[in-house]
């Protein structure tokens, strides 16, 4: 028999038991559909924070005092902001180096307020990190030398503050210091419900006095390229150590948050997929089950069709195709399914949603291969079946 | 379909002291005890007896279906006894023709496309299979119930029906196993007409099993069995009484 002549005779069988077909796909359908948007959903939270940490602006290293590592309190930074100067002799001309000093804190301005984090940082942040301003000018060198109480709000902070009028020249409030406001950042979006929009910049010389603070968190060094970010960073590491003797400095890059993110992502989406795939084993224990009962209805067609020439191969493939077709339609329908959820989950609730294109691919080969596996047993059956026994039945 | 196979001097089928056993139980059931036939080609045979006789097991293993315990049984000169799984189902499909007392036609299926299934394991293209099952209804006189399903046809016509199933593959012999069992009279003679009559046209050895006398007593050779054994063959040539008398000689 020609493999598409077990092709039609799978179509017509599953027309023929057409609610029974499709409720035996049900759980094949849903399998495949949960892999789909599971993979989906853990691909757009990666995709969201690659972006996330690309936004911050490439090539940057963070410097911090201890060993760095996830889920851990950073140490009480020993750091100055004299080590500005040394970080920044040391790391070369073509880097630019930035330091940070933050605290949450509510900015009001009339009758409107803010809960922003108020971060003081030089007058090179932007570059740094890449946070272009709309209006109005970002925080000069002068500001941060003279302690001058200026302030670049954060878009969304702009918008709640002076709703109707621009920002630029007005007064916003902090801790009771008012500041005067000299730029509105460009709006950068969200991700996970963290935004540089909620950020206000201010001097980190007028921080330090705002905090009560003589240290900085941490500093920042953008280097010139990718290549150079290894170098640099050891050559500040290795500077800062001898300053503070004792001490251990640890640089972060972009690419290791990056890195260990995504690896904590990817894992966290193999095992939810996995956990998807435990339906799709038990959709196929469904087919084998149905086929067993098609193979037992159907078995004087059996035998009629071995009586009629068909070899035991012929019966196999009939009901392997049957298997396989049954499966591999749950499996379309799964997919559109899934492709149709994740689309609206990542339309309708926070999560981001991201296809990747070997998801679908790969859950229909796996529901392809469910059908074998699962189909294989009542097929074999079927082709063993005695034609004298088979065609006696009634 | 004008092509004829007879040819006289050779067996369609040939047993030599055949026997089958089987096992049921963990008793032993000795259903043919060495039966020895031929039949040629183009020939009418009826093989009839009691039930229990072993007629049912020896259609099976003219038909293919089954292969003998010990003995030879030659299918157009193949001893069915060296064939595997896949051999036996290619000489069903290609030498034998078989119609059953229930008809055995697929409920969904049309008439055309009952008829064109044993095509269908021979490879034979649709379009081939379709005007290959027309032309055999047509033979059957049922050109106007192309695309009726066996539900809309009366018992006569199911017959007839899987008749043309019989003979679409161009077969050695036709084997009918109670053809008439499930049909009234009237049916039951015009489906005896049509496989004589095709007998007859194409040449097509046709053995009926049956144990209705009317039945048995139109073919011009009958094979009697009881307990395993051919007791009467009604022969016309001298060889093959011989082995049949051999047979019962045992």
């Amino acid at each position: 028999m020609k493999p598409w002549e077990a092709l039609r005779l799978a179509a017509e069988a599953l027309r023929t038991n057409r609610l029974r077909s499709l409720l035996t796909m049900v759980g094949v359908v849903i399998g495949v559909a949960a892999v789909v948007v599971l993979v989906a959903i853990g691909g757009g939270a990666k995709a969201e924070v690659e972006h996330e940490v690309e936004g911050l602006g490439s090539n940057i290293v963070f410097i911090v005092p201890g060993k760095f590592q996830f889920g851990t309190t950073p140490s009480l930074s020993p750091l100055r902001l004299a080590d500005l100067r040394l970080a920044a002799q040391v790391a070369g001309g073509d880097a630019d180096v930035t330091a940070v000093v933050d605290s949450g804190e509510q900015i009001t301005a009339g009758q409107n307020s803010y809960f922003a984090t108020v971060q003081g940082v030089t007058q090179n942040f932007d570059v740094v990190f890449n946070r272009p301003v709309t209006e109005g000018s970002y925080l000069t060198s002068a500001d941060v030398t003279t302690s001058a109480r200026v302030v670049v709000l954060g878009a969304n902070v702009a918008a709640t503050l002076f709703p109707d009028e621009d920002p630029v020249g007005r007064t916003a409030t902090i801790d009771g210091v008012s500041f005067r406001v000299v730029g509105v950042a460009a709006q950068q979006g969200s991700a996970f419900g963290v935004t540089q929009d909620d950020d206000v910049d201010i001097p980190i010389t007028e921080a330090q006095v705002l905090f009560n603070v003589g240290t900085v968190q941490s500093i920042e060094v953008k280097a010139p390229d990718p290549g150079s970010i290894g170098p640099i960073s050891d050559r500040i590491v290795s500077g800062l150590e001898s300053e503070y003797p004792g001490v251990q400095f640890s640089a972060v890059t972009q690419s290791q948050i990056l890195g260990t993110i995504g690896r904590i992502l990817s894992l966290l989406t193999l095992v939810l997929a996995a956990i998807a795939g435990i339906s799709l084993l038990v959709g196929g224990v469904g087919v084998s089950n149905i086929m067993l009962v098609g193979v037992r209805e159907r078995t004087r067609e059996i035998g009629l069709r071995k009586a009629l020439g068909a070899r035991q191969r012929d019966v196999v493939l009939q009901f392997l195709v049957e298997a396989v077709t049954l499966t591999a339609v749950g499996g379309v329908i799964g997919i559109a399914l899934g492709l149709g959820t994740s689309a609206a989950v990542g339309a309708l609730s926070p999560l981001p949603t991201q296809i990747a294109w070997w998801s679908p691919a790969l859950a229909f080969g796996v529901s392809v291969v469910v059908g074998v596996v699962f189909g294989v047993m009542p097929a074999r059956r079927a082709g063993r079946l005695d034609p004298v026994t088979a065609l006696r039945t009634d | 379909m004008t092509e004829t196979r007879q040819d006289p001097t050779t067996y369609a089928i040939e047993a030599v002291d055949v026997h089958r056993v089987y096992r049921m139980d963990g008793a032993e059931v000795r259903a043919l005890r060495g039966v020895s036939l031929g039949i040629r080609e183009g020939e009418y045979v009826a093989i009839t007896g009691p039930s229990g006789s072993g007629k049912s097991t020896l259609m099976h293993l003219l038909g293919a279906l089954d292969r003998p315990s010990s003995g030879r049984l030659l299918v157009g000169g193949r001893d069915t006894a060296k064939l595997d799984d896949a051999g036996l189902a290619r000489v069903r499909g290609s030498e034998i023709g078989f119609v059953f007392q229930s008809f055995q036609l697929l409920a969904r299926t049309t008439a055309r496309d009952n008829v064109a299934l044993p095509l269908v394991y021979r490879g034979v293209g649709r379009a081939e299979r379709r005007a290959r099952a027309q032309e055999a209804l047509e033979a059957v006189g049922l050109a106007h119930r192309l695309t009726h399903r066996p539900t809309q046809l009366s018992g006569g016509e199911q017959q007839r029906v899987a008749i043309a199933r019989a003979l679409v593959g161009r077969p050695r012999l036709v084997l009918a196993d109670e053809p008439t069992g499930n049909l009234d009279t009237a049916n039951g003679r015009e489906v005896l007409a049509t496989l004589e009559r095709l007998n007859r046209e194409r040449g097509v050895a046709v053995v009926i099993v049956t144990h209705d006398a009317e039945v048995a007593a139109r073919p011009p050779r009958l094979i009697r069995m009881r307990d395993g054994l051919i007791v009467a063959d009604g022969a016309d040539g001298p060889d093959i009484a011989g082995s049949a008398g051999s047979a019962v000689s045992r």
